[in-house]
């Protein structure tokens, strides 16, 4: 390998990528503005769920039950429709996730001892959703309970859960959701970064120029990957630092190694994409492969959305060749853990084998149509 | 403008064969999606099940083992490792390991008996948010019904109290599954349909083909036919084969009709065809189409309610969901595939999709009219 050569390379691919001026812009400035967005836009919290009552008992026991509902900010009371059959209506149409019903019977089977029911219908379409909404309304409607038949004595239940919440101490949903999708969108980006990069040489139809020359692959594949890496590495830094400034989100981590561990995971991601330019050899082609290969992959089965520990086992192993897994492992973990590579090793081992295979597949690929 | 059948008809043929002559192409067209929809099929899921729990039991004793065990068997925990010493704990979560820690202390079934009021701590691992919000749940409800249970057994606890039944519609198990897949179907239209628009221009224009269409006879809207029908038709056979495989092979109930569906469908696969073609005639290079593509994706996916709930988002982002295509098709796919909804029910996303097809449609016509008269 020659340095002055490999450097030219690198030199030869930057002004090429200059010539694309939105291409490059879009490049430089695509994450930390998806970042933005997305940072202030979603979020997992579930509040103000619309809620419907139909109060058949009205009396102030009932009332008092439903004001908890209200006053503890999950639910949001939108509609009282008037008899059973209107609650059908409400549910079909996503009016209301929950409706809670109160039977005639409520108060007095309450005041008697008895067991009082009391009914909550939720639309178990969206059953993420409807399991926190049951589980809030099921909290609330028990302490009702404790309080109505102790009648203001005191008795302490003999257990009680005192939980607490480590890493995110107040299950902000943010402070997940902005590392993982650092994560997410370098591996969209980096893909799409050199996916087109070969493919566009044989279209043009200077790769026999290229071949011509004395470069030798491994200083091809090298030198066009650097302006990349060097696009990848301002990107990451630019989305960080989004992540701090606006967002507040902790990092506890050592930065350095955050910025070690990206750099192996840009060097495989990239060249990755690069071996699918350099295999396909259409643009077109490349776009779909690298769409398919690493797009979806990266949002669906990289833990950032879904965990990977509720996925069935073959699935999961299909995960461990999914390197956006080990990248949002790896951000989650440094900016909210504050771990070190005592607990990131194998991850880092994982993403050293990636760039090892991405840029030897790279040259590979390169190899048959050079010679 | 006239229209002549036989140029279209030979158009069609000439995009058709270049749209399968490929084989590698024809298997990212009807192989992939099948393969993605059955792997993110599995993906998406958000039940808690088995979580992994690593347990602290300093007490040791019956009662310690008997409320371990009331965790163990609702399904939602399961116990991977235990220890007695908390700094076992702290690397487990720290690894990754387990996401929970129960920690039982000295004394537990002492102070049980005596209902004083023993305390259990639940550690949870708060980088997942939303897994952690509802294992906290689980916890709370599991610890509070064997306390109840130990007051009722020793009467100290007043009979009587309210009886909450919860019964859950349309998806009485609360399985995530029926919920995500429609959605992975609507995705993965979006997507298809895209690529199958997005680089055609843009590549003749590279490619310099794209002069030799201008000079021919063929006028704008026979060439705008020839560059949608054929992707169309491949969008409409992606769309069978991944609803049969989301009916077939993962039991999603079709509770409402294909009829709804398929208008929906139609106007969906327009809006994202037309955008596509848009993209194409914008941009000067494919990789800058390609990156046209990417930056409307992203957002497409995670501002649709796909996954993020549109209802937790600020205002804003709620009105801006609205120009989203994917968000409408969803919202139809949901309800036809699980609430049995008709037309009537979904007027309001068939208008917005209406106005969205036909949007995307006119700005890809007049932007490829005057891409092609250059």
């Amino acid at each position: 390998m020659n340095l002055a050569r490999l450097l030219a390379m690198a030199r030869k691919e930057t002004i090429q990528l200059r010539r694309d001026a939105r291409s490059l812009v879009m490049a430089f400035l695509l994450p930390v503005f998806l970042i933005l967005i997305f940072g202030y836009a979603i979020s997992f919290d579930v509040k103000n769920i619309e809620m419907a009552v139909l109060d058949e008992s009205q009396s102030e026991a009932s009332r008092d039950l439903i004001e908890r509902f209200e006053s503890s900010g999950y639910f949001k009371i939108v509609a009282h429709p008037a008899s059973y059959g209107g609650v059908d209506e409400l549910l079909q149409r996503g009016v209301v996730k929950l409706v809670l019903i109160i039977p005639p019977d409520f108060s007095r089977d309450l005041a008697a001892g008895r067991s009082a029911p009391v009914q909550i219908l939720l639309d178990g379409a969206d059953a993420n959703t409807a399991t926190i909404a049951q589980n809030y309304a099921g909290a609330i409607v028990a302490r009702y309970s404790a309080e109505a038949v102790l009648k203001g004595r005191e008795l302490v239940l003999p257990v009680g859960a005192e939980s607490r919440v480590w890493y995110n101490e107040t299950l902000e949903s943010r402070n997940m959701i902005v590392p993982g999708l650092v994560a997410v969108i370098m591996s969209i980006i980096a893909a799409m970064l050199t996916a087109l990069t070969i493919a566009r040489e044989w279209e043009r139809g200077t790769m026999e120029q290229l071949a011509a020359t004395p470069v030798h692959r491994l200083e091809v594949v090298i030198g066009k990957l650097l302006p990349y890496v060097a696009i990848g590495l301002f990107d990451v830094a630019l989305a960080i630092v989004a992540g701090l400034v606006v967002f507040g989100v902790p990092l506890r981590g050592n930065v350095l190694l955050l910025s070690g561990m990206t750099l192996l995971f840009l060097l495989g991601a990239l060249s990755f994409g690069m071996f699918i330019s350099a295999a396909v050899k259409t643009q077109v082609l490349a776009t779909q492969l690298a769409l398919q290969a690493a797009y979806l992959p990266a949002i669906l089965l990289s833990g950032f959305m879904f965990s990977i520990s509720t996925m069935p086992i073959i699935l999961q192993a299909v995960t461990y060749a999914v390197p956006a897994r080990y990248y949002v492992t790896v951000t989650k973990a440094i900016f909210l853990k504050g771990v070190g590579l005592e607990a990131l090793w194998v991850e880092a081992v994982a993403m050293i084998i990636f760039a090892a295979a991405g840029v030897s597949l790279a040259i590979r690929a390169f190899k048959k149509e050079l010679a | 403008m006239s229209i002549s059948m036989l140029r279209v008809r030979e158009l069609l043929k000439k995009e058709l064969r270049q749209m399968l002559r490929d084989p590698k192409m024809r298997g990212v067209l009807f192989v992939a999606p099948i393969i993605q929809l059955v792997a993110f099929g599995y993906a998406v899921n958000t039940d808690i099940r088995d979580t992994a729990t690593f347990v602290i039991d300093h007490d040791r004793t019956a009662i310690s083992r008997e409320l371990l065990e009331a965790f163990e068997s609702t399904g939602y925990f399961e116990v991977v490792a235990s220890s007695d010493r908390p700094a076992d704990l702290v690397r487990a979560l720290d690894h990754g390991d387990a996401t929970v820690g129960i920690e039982i202390p000295a004394g537990f079934a002492r102070d049980v008996s005596a209902g004083r009021g023993a305390q259990v701590q639940v550690i949870l691992d708060g980088t997942d948010s939303n897994a952690a919000t509802v294992a906290q749940g689980y916890a709370g409800q599991i610890v509070q019904q064997y306390g109840l249970k130990r007051a009722t057994a020793a009467r100290t606890f007043p009979a009587g109290g309210v009886d909450l039944r919860t019964r859950a519609w349309y998806n009485p198990e609360l399985e995530s599954r029926v919920y995500n897949v429609p959605a992975v179907i609507g995705v993965l239209i979006l997507l298809m349909s895209l690529l199958l628009t997005s680089m055609s221009v843009v590549r003749e224009r590279e490619m310099g083909t794209l002069d030799q269409l201008t000079v021919s006879p063929l006028s704008a809207t026979e060439l705008m036919l020839g560059k949608t029908l054929p992707p169309m038709l491949a969008a409409f056979v992606i769309l069978f084969l991944i609803t049969a495989v989301a009916v077939l092979w993962f039991g999603i109930p079709m509770r409402g009709s294909n009829l709804v569906l398929l208008p929906a469908a139609f106007l969906y696969i327009v809006s994202g065809l037309s955008f596509g073609l848009l993209i194409s005639t914008i941009s000067k290079t494919q990789q800058e189409a390609f990156m046209s593509m990417f930056l409307f994706l992203l957002p497409a996916i995670i501002l649709s309610g796909f996954f993020y709930p549109i209802s937790s988002m600020p205002r804003v982002f709620q009105w801006l969901t609205l120009l989203n295509p994917l968000r409408h098709f969803l919202e139809v796919v949901r309800a036809v595939f699980l609430k049995g909804a008709g037309i009537t029910d979904l007027w309001r996303q068939y208008a917005a999709l209406t106005i969205m097809a036909a949007g995307t449609l006119w700005l890809a016509t007049v932007r490829f009219r005057r891409t092609v008269a250059m």
